[in-house]
């Protein structure tokens, strides 16, 4: 039985990709400055050490290159993990990873099999600008053929990146600059989730937020204020985008009907118009309130702090949102979509 | 000279040959449907380079790929039906013409965006030598790649990781419709090569004797030493990008010279000097080649339709 003890979201992504290393020859590790330098946020610290130059490999600053080294070495059956010092760089890998990855599998038949895992911290990680804080995952769960994970905890985070790294297909895995020293309690040794289980992060009957990654965080800290004014919030962590829970995520709209997703990244066609599409489809006839998004607003990443706060979905906005819904805001707040028309 | 061989060389470029004429004819017709690129004229690159690797060497190719899957796996019939878009294809249908996957002969495609499939040959490359396999990639694209920041990721890593890899630029001289000095900024796409450095060799492309010593040497060097290599075989396509380009850009002269130098004649003339095969042993080997095409013609139009039940299969494992 394994024993849980408290480290930090950074040395749970390294305890699962070295557990999976030691386990299996064909993963290693390739990314820029992942080895010598010991990862650009220290994820990868000390693996070098380990497992020496042939496993942990690092990159000229040429993602297309080596995200497609990655796929090529897949292809004939190694097991890749690529790492995007952020995933604001993967775009320049983009092509290799849409037409490339993805796609594979399906146009050769179901010949090959693709087992390359890309992960790496996307979405805003304060005042970083326009181009270095972005969240990604909608971008890239637009496309069938990937897997899009996004862990909000250590133990998550330990028990999605090694399902990841033994799953089949390509996964893209969003990790977070301002979330690697959060700390939580993470098993020791074999812990597995498997991808595609949404987790209810607190119970409630009032309201479903539907969330992940950073977002769970502000949503629980919307959910604490809440509670002190009598309203009960349920905090659904999807855990991953691709594929979706959808069962959990109906059952739990039916039960509290109403439903608020909480999504960093823009809203135009996003995760939460997905997931608002699918809850109007799929529970309309339990819902109390039309479903709602907070989301960023929709616009580039500014700089100055109180440019980037507005931008950024808070644990007041969520709140406000909730209370929108409950017909508890008497000056009512438009999403952040219809501001941004 | 190893007569066996040169007949083999002559026969598979016939193939390739009539297999794509007999595609023409079928897109005209309205039974192959997409993009259809021809590499008529440029048969000598693919046979003679594949000929010239081992049959357990990577191959890793465009959308202008018929000729390099033919001349790898032999699998007429799986091809044609391919481009008929019908189940009894290589890839039963989900991939077309630009797309020939052939897992077990180490096909490995059949990619369609010009330079992105260059990191991903190196990548194959790299996995072998992660495994201390002797296999070599031989990875072909044309000369519109050059400009391409994928072609020069790809090199890049390749030379940095001294990966056993054969670059194959088949130089037909034109990206689509635009002639190659108005888009390259150098005469030889193979200097290119020489910054990463990535040793080259510029190769008459419509001599299948001389493609195939080329590519032989690149890949034992590749082999021994874990070293990329890059080759540019200047060749032609007679006809146009594809089926919906008639070529208007070219002048009749232009063609006309380069089709006197069809690889297939060249090697012909060679064979019948040397007293290797006489006119009337060519011409029984075109119409055996004509034969195995038509067999695959009526295999393809008799291989049904995908089921459209099938269409969510392979997206996940």
């Amino acid at each position: 039985m394994s024993e849980p003890r408290v480290i930090t979201l950074r040395e749970a992504l390294r305890e699962a990709m070295v557990e999976e290393m030691e386990r299996d020859d064909a993963i290693f590790l390739m990314g820029e400055e992942v080895g010598h330098y010991n990862g650009a946020y220290k994820v990868s610290e000390g693996m070098l050490e380990r497992f020496g130059e042939r496993r942990v490999i690092d990159t000229p600053i040429a993602e297309t290159g080596f995200a497609g080294v990655g796929i090529g070495a897949a292809m004939i059956g190694l097991r890749p993990i690529i790492e995007f010092m952020t995933w604001n760089f993967s775009l320049t890998a983009y092509d290799q990873i849409v037409n490339n990855a993805a796609k594979l599998r399906y146009m050769a038949n179901g010949q090959f099999t693709l087992p390359i895992v890309f992960r790496g911290p996307g979405g805003a990680a304060h005042a970083l600008g326009a181009q270095h804080s972005q969240a990604l995952e909608s971008l890239y769960a637009h496309v069938p053929g990937l897997k899009v994970v996004v862990p909000s905890t250590p133990a998550d985070g330990k028990g999605l990146l090694k399902a990841s790294i033994r799953d089949d297909n390509p996964v893209c895995f969003f990790e977070s600059e301002t979330m690697y020293a959060l700390k939580g309690q993470v098993p020791e040794g074999e812990h597995l989730i498997p991808l595609g289980v949404a987790d209810v992060k607190r119970q409630g009957r009032d309201v479903t937020l539907v969330t992940w990654g950073k977002m769970v965080h502000s949503s629980l800290k919307a959910a604490d204020t809440l509670a002190e004014e009598g309203v009960e919030v349920e905090v659904l962590d999807l855990r991953t985008i691709r594929p979706l829970d959808v069962e959990a995520l109906l059952e739990s709209v039916r039960r509290t009907k109403r439903c608020l997703v909480v999504q960093e990244g823009w809203p135009f066609a996003g995760v939460a118009a997905e997931i608002i599409t699918l809850v109007t489809q799929e529970a309309f006839d339990w819902l109390d309130a039309p479903p709602e998004r907070v989301t960023n607003l929709d616009v580039p990443m500014p700089y100055a702090r109180t440019l980037e706060d507005e931008v950024l979905p808070s644990a007041e906005r969520i709140a406000a949102a909730v209370r929108r819904m409950l017909g508890r805001e008497a000056e009512p707040v438009r999403p952040a979509a219809a501001v941004a028309r | 000279m190893d007569a066996a061989l040169l007949v083999e060389l002559y026969r598979q470029m016939a193939l390739c040959r009539r297999f794509e004429e007999a595609a023409a004819r079928a897109y005209s017709q309205g039974k192959i449907s997409g993009f259809l690129h021809l590499s008529v004229g440029q048969e000598a690159v693919s046979v003679g380079a594949i000929s010239g690797a081992a049959p357990t060497d990577y191959i890793v190719a465009t959308y202008r790929e018929h000729a390099h899957y033919l001349a790898r796996t032999g699998d007429v019939r799986g091809a044609m039906a391919e481009l008929y878009g019908r189940s009894g294809g290589c890839v039963g249908g989900r991939g077309g013409s630009m797309h020939l996957f052939d897992a077990g002969h180490r096909f490995l495609g059949g990619w369609a965006i010009v330079g992105g499939h260059v990191p991903i040959a190196a990548g194959v490359a790299f996995a072998s030598k992660y495994r201390a396999e002797k296999d070599v990639t031989l990875c072909f694209f044309g000369d519109g790649t050059a400009n391409m920041g994928a072609f020069h990721e790809g090199l890049a890593l390749a030379s940095q990781w001294k990966l056993p890899i054969v670059f194959i630029c088949e130089n037909n001289q034109y990206a689509m419709g635009t002639p190659l000095y108005r888009t390259l900024a150098v005469e030889d796409v193979a200097v290119r090569a020489r910054g990463y450095p990535i040793e080259e060799e510029i190769v008459n492309g419509d001599d299948v004797l001389e493609m195939r010593e080329a590519t032989r040497q690149a890949v034992e060097r590749a082999r021994s030493k874990s070293l990329p290599f890059f080759l540019e075989a200047k060749t032609y396509r007679f006809r146009g990008h594809s089926m919906a380009d008639p070529a208007k850009y070219r002048s009749k002269e232009e063609v006309q010279k380069w089709m006197e130098r069809d690889p297939i004649n060249i090697l012909g003339q060679r064979m019948q000097t040397l007293g290797i095969a006489t006119q009337e042993r060519l011409k029984q080997i075109d119409d055996e080649a004509k034969a195995t095409v038509q067999d695959a013609v009526a295999f393809a139009e008799a291989s049904p339709p995908p089921a459209p039940e099938s269409v969510h299969e392979h997206v996940y494992v």
